[in-house]
């Protein structure tokens, strides 16, 4: 994306730019028959290396959202196309980091034997697998915990272990559940800068799901807003704030002060 | 010494039995005398007798362990893994389930003829649920968002099973493994009592068909000391496993 435009390209108006992730007109009913409409005609693209918060209150159907996306689960109408083809299973370019890290994780593999996983899977061979192991463990500073299993390390830091699991399958696009609603502030805000540092290198394009929607504007490029019964999007503002982003100013600036009152707003409205 | 308190009734019984025997105040036939049994029991493993009944023992056992070991496996995790395929051999498992090893050695002698295939094959036939009924029950016991994991990475069945499933059954798979193998044993020695004439079973037979009552509890004795060797072994296992199993949660 970042060389190589074409005349064509150039002359093309910015908005137009392939999505990364389009999801149109999808509907979700479970259970039943008749059963109970979960997701009412969703329609929205994530834009190519952009940071989307997706908000909503508890049940309003976010993780469902993001298992449609990532594949788990088909829609009952409706389709998600991922750079242009239709999204009919799991892939290795779209990562789903769960919300759940404990049972997400391998308890009987080492820290760097979960981060491998993927890579083993691929067929990546040792040497070069235990590089990028390597690589990952740096990164997400957890050097230290490489041969320890998920068992015996915080919250925060299992988190961790499955973002690097995540990263090493090398995705075009994360797909985040909550990643961090079970850990204590501090960790949060900790692992919050990681991930926008991470996302900024790396351009990631990231679908950011979180019921807490000062970390949805904290993080986001855009937040979307889901309103419950049945989930649909009802309102979606640009964030603006420029990057990067520190944990007491931009929380402290107007227009931050604003998306937050008026997402309050939405969210006990609704 | 606490535990060793436990010896005392034992050694007492033998002490009193020797010295009835010895006073001639005991003259049943059918009870041999302890010093007797225990020179029966020295001269059959220094002339290797018991030995080689032993290995043929033995090896019947874990040759129908390993077939239902792997059969069981195997089958319990394709059954663990479909519910539809679960619905339909359900019925015929539970069916099966209940037939008592050993009335399959009839049947079994007619396919294999005597000796080594058919004891095994009845072994295998007696193993193979618990191991079965272990593997299927762990299987859909495991969490799912691990089988979500394995679907997210793009595994193939091959190492969703090999990496995910197995590694996440295993401790319970271990459970059913323990229970079979310890039934292997007993149904071994069993085929070879009734009908098969090797192995430490027909060994004992023939002990009584000769009136070698000395030898006969000789081996006995013998048979209990293996049974608690193979108890002891598989307590070890499965305390491994599950101290692993502890390390890793
Ligand atoms: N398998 C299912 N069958 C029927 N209903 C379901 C099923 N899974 C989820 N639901 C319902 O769908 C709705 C949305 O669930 P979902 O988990 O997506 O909500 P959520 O927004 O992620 O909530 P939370 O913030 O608590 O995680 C809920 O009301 C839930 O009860
Ligand atoms: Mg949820």
């Amino acid at each position: 994306m970042a060389h190589g435009h074409s005349a064509q390209d150039l002359m093309r108006p910015a908005g137009s730019a392939q999505p990364a992730m389009s999801v149109r007109e999808v509907s979700l009913t479970l259970g039943g028959p008749p059963g109970r409409l979960i997701l009412d005609a969703i329609s929205f693209d994530v834009r190519q290396g952009e940071f989307l918060s997706i908000v909503g209150p508890s049940g309003c159907g976010k993780t469902t959202l993001l298992r449609l996306m990532a594949g788990l689960m088909p829609p009952t109408s409706g389709e998600i196309t991922f750079e242009g083809a239709p999204v009919r299973r799991p892939s290795l370019s779209r990562a789903i980091v769960f919300q759940d890290y404990t049972n997400a994780l391998l308890p009987w593999r080492t820290v760097s034997a979960n981060i491998a996983l993927s890579l083993e899977a691929r067929g990546v061979a040792r040497a070069e697998r235990d590089d990028r192991v390597a690589a990952l463990l740096k990164k997400m500073g957890l050097q230290h915990a490489a041969a320890q299993f998920p068992g015996q390390l915080s919250g925060g830091m299992q988190q961790r272990v499955q973002i690097a699991r995540c990263l090493a399958q090398q995705p075009r696009i994360m797909l985040m559940d909550e990643p961090f609603g079970a850990l204590d502030a501090i960790t949060r805000q900790g692992l919050q800068d990681e991930l926008m540092a991470l996302a900024a290198d790396e351009k990631m394009t990231v679908a950011f799901i979180t019921h807490d929607l000062e970390e949805a504007i904290y993080l986001g490029d855009r937040v979307f807003v889901l309103a419950a019964n049945p989930g649909r999007v009802v309102e979606e503002i640009e964030v603006g704030l420029e990057r990067p982003r520190h944990q007491l100013l931009t929380r402290e600036d107007p227009r931050f002060l604003k998306h937050r009152h008026r997402l309050f707003g939405l969210l006990q409205g609704h | 010494m606490g535990k060793l308190r436990g010896l005392i009734p034992p050694f007492l019984l033998v002490a009193l039995w020797e010295a009835a025997a010895a006073t001639g105040w005991l003259t049943l036939e059918s009870l041999s005398r302890p010093s007797h049994i225990l020179i029966a029991g020295a001269r059959a493993l220094m002339e290797g007798s018991i030995l080689v009944a032993t290995w043929q023992t033995i090896e019947a056992a874990a040759l129908g362990l390993l077939i239902a070991v792997a059969a069981g496996v195997l089958s319990g995790v394709l059954i663990g893994l479909s519910r539809p395929l679960a619905r339909t051999v359900g019925p015929t498992i539970e069916g099966l389930r209940p037939i008592p090893a050993v009335a399959f050695i009839p049947l079994a002698l007619l396919y294999f003829g005597y000796g080594l295939p058919m004891e095994g094959a009845v072994v295998a036939y007696g193993c193979v649920w618990p191991v079965l009924v272990a593997t299927a029950s762990a299987v859909r016991g495991i969490e799912p968002r691990l089988l979500e994991v394995a679907a997210a990475l793009e595994m193939s069945f091959a190492a969703k099973v090999w990496k995910i499933i197995l590694p996440a059954a295993m401790a319970r798979i271990n459970l059913g493994v323990r229970v079979a193998a310890g039934f292997a044993l007993v149904v071994a020695v069993t085929v070879e009592i009734v009908v098969n004439p090797r192995g430490l079973g027909y060994s004992l037979i023939l002990a009584q068909q000769s009136l070698r009552v000395d030898l006969m509890y000789a081996q006995l004795i013998w048979l209990s000391f293996l049974g608690f060797v193979l108890n002891l072994a598989l307590g070890r296992i499965g305390r491994a496993s599950g101290a692993s199993e502890r390390a890793a949660q």
